[in-house]
């Protein structure tokens, strides 16, 4: 907990530090608006499409196996914390290897599996 | 001290949760979701103050990270604009929705205030902590899993392997 209590300084310090410009910004800068100003523009050409556009929906494929392997990662972290740790317990040793062995080859079938649909590939 | 923050990131995730549902800024789904990671990030720091920094950082890396990257997507697949969402309309689904909303809120609210009446609550307003100094941290947290629940750990990479298995069968459903 305390080292949280000096992120929360240093959080309440940084949106004080963001909001105080932000407010002076509004209280002491300049505003006229006109039509011209308030067109988007792009690179400063003049706009020539939408930028709203749909996106494929071949990223979200990708974006559901991307969470699925983020997961893995997330189990993976505390693992590779505590592998040391598991080494010294001489009990634990093999079935600590042993069971991320197993995590990751079910996951790794996953990943077969999806490249052999080709999941992989854009087209 | 953790009372006061408790009941700061409290009413913060809940104000930002209204704010999915009815933004101040105007009806752009983008706010909703922005709005939502604010909701998730709030619920970070309370699991920091319940002492489960493991899970306050999983809530940042998975939820408002991974999770968000679906929800903006959908937003950005669908990107439906004023025209097509159309004229808001009271329909059957959501006075029904709304009745069930409030029977649930009256249900709980009137359970709440029974117990209260049967044993009353007393407020434990100091923070002695676990009695674990480790409580919640990623040590703690991993011999858990990787002891105690070492078949659940497992199990979940079956459902992990579900996951891309369901997201191939419908996404690729031409080939």
């Amino acid at each position: 907990m305390d080292g949280y209590s000096a992120l929360l300084v240093v959080t309440f310090l940084v949106v004080g530090l963001a909001v105080t410009m932000l407010v002076l910004n509004l209280l002491l800068g300049p505003k006229n608006p006109s039509a011209i100003k308030s067109e988007p523009f792009e690179c400063g050409q003049v706009q020539i499409t939408s930028p709203r556009q749909r996106f494929s929906v071949k990223f979200y494929l990708i974006a559901i196996v991307f969470i699925v392997f983020d997961i893995e990662v997330v189990f993976l972290i505390p693992w590779a914390v505590l592998y040391r740790w598991f080494l010294t317990q001489p009990s634990w040793a093999v079935l600590a290897f042993t069971e991320m062995l197993v995590f990751l080859g079910i996951l790794g079938l996953g990943l077969a599996y999806f490249w052999k649909r080709r999941g992989l590939e854009w087209d | 001290m953790a009372l006061i923050l408790f009941f700061v990131f409290a009413i913060a995730a809940v104000l930002s949760g209204i704010c999915v549902a009815f933004s101040p800024f105007g009806n752009n789904p983008v706010y909703s979701a922005i709005a939502l990671i604010m909701t998730l990030f709030f619920l970070a720091c309370e699991f920091v103050l319940l002492h489960a920094t493991f899970i306050a950082v999983l809530q940042i890396l998975v939820y408002a990270g991974a999770i968000m990257v679906l929800f903006t997507f959908v937003i950005m697949l669908l990107n439906l604009s004023k025209e097509e969402i159309g004229e808001e309309r009271l329909t059957l689904t959501k006075v029904v929705g709304l009745v069930v909303v409030l029977i649930g809120l009256t249900y709980q609210i009137g359970r709440v205030i029974w117990a209260h009446k049967v044993a009353p609550v007393t407020l434990h307003l100091t923070d002695g902590g676990p009695s674990n100094p480790a409580f919640g941290t990623i040590q703690d947290v991993g011999v858990k899993l990787f002891q105690d629940f070492l078949v659940p750990f497992e199990v979940t990479s079956i459902l992990l392997l579900v996951a891309i298995v369901g997201a191939v069968v419908l996404a690729k459903r031409k080939i």
